[in-house]
């Protein structure tokens, strides 16, 4: 499949060019395929190419000393990642990784700044790009640092808690996140560390609270 | 026993994603819509697969959780 320019049109990064620009930025990008798991990047590795997803869904993970994967964000079709060790030259800040098959459209950073060069216009989409991600981070790591959202999701399961008929509401982890005032990948980390903790169980469908006392101390220490 | 996943049709813009990443194979789109096929099938993947759920643009496709004491 080649690079298409209709769906250049709808990248961020490419918004406002002409159907001629955008021809001639083209040229300049590969196609990379990818399976579902594959890396497309490794944290820590050096940065030598921008990628835009074409189709497909990718994560953006970082792994803890102790092995522990936490979900930065999930980059879909138009979206770009890897944009900030392109633009100030460091390595990787995290991995990538395929979550199904996935078709990527690569450029490398010697091309970039060409195209920086020769359309302005470019440079301002970035900002706004970098902007967006930037705000998105960090509230990312404003909740991940802090302890309280863990009392905070402790609280919604306390509240949200049946008896397994059915009665109550079931919710997503989107839905606590809109609750607890962070995003779901904080609320998955969160519930990881409860279970942890030892004071839930994640089952398929259902999240068990197998100490309901310990889980009222973590809301009454955090509030 | 719940229907898994939950699927809000009006939502869904046919945009596929959640059908790239099921690695159980159990999604499809029909006239642009997701649809379950197989349901049996979510059975055997991952505990937390939530896959679907995490990749979908609009809110379509969603994996609610019960919440219980024992
Ligand atoms: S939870 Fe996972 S396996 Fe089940 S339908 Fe969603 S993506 Fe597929
Ligand atoms: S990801 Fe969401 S909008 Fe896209 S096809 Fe699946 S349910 Fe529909």
């Amino acid at each position: 499949m080649a690079v298409q320019v209709e769906f250049l049109k709808s990248v961020p990064y490419f918004c406002g060019l002409s159907i001629a620009e955008l021809h001639s930025i083209k040229e300049v990008i590969f196609e990379k395929t990818l399976q579902r798991g594959e890396l497309v990047l490794i944290e820590g590795e050096p940065a030598e190419v921008l990628y835009l997803v074409a189709s497909g869904a990718v994560k953006v993970f970082k792994t803890s000393a102790e092995g522990k994967e936490q979900i930065l964000n999930i980059v879909r079709p138009g979206e770009s990642f890897n944009d900030v060790s392109i633009f100030d030259g460091g390595p990787n800040p995290a991995s990538v990784q395929a979550m199904g098959p996935v078709v990527l459209y690569g450029i490398r950073r010697s091309d970039l700044e060409i195209i920086l060069r020769d359309h302005p216009l470019v440079a301002l989409n970035v900002t706004k790009v970098l902007a967006g991600q930037a705000r998105h981070l960090g509230s990312l790591v404003e909740d991940l640092s802090f302890r309280h959202v863990i009392g905070r999701v402790a609280k919604i399961l306390l509240e949200h808690a049946g008896d397994g008929t059915g009665a109550r509401p079931r919710l997503t982890q989107q839905d606590m996140a809109a609750m607890a005032g962070t995003v779901r990948e904080v609320v998955g980390r969160s519930l990881k560390a409860l279970e942890e903790e030892g004071v839930i169980r994640l089952e398929r469908h259902r999240i068990v609270i197998t100490d309901k006392e310990a889980l009222k101390d973590m809301v009454a220490a955090y509030f | 026993m719940f229907e898994m996943p939950v699927i809000d049709r009006a939502k869904c813009d046919g945009c596929g994603l959640c059908v790239s990443v099921c690695h159980c194979n159990i999604l499809v789109l029909v006239d642009n819509v997701v649809t379950i096929i197989r349901e049996e099938r979510c059975v055997s993947c991952n505990r937390w697969c939530t896959q679907c759920e995490d990749v979908c643009p609009t809110g379509a496709i969603r994996w609610p959780l019960e919440i219980v004491i024992e």
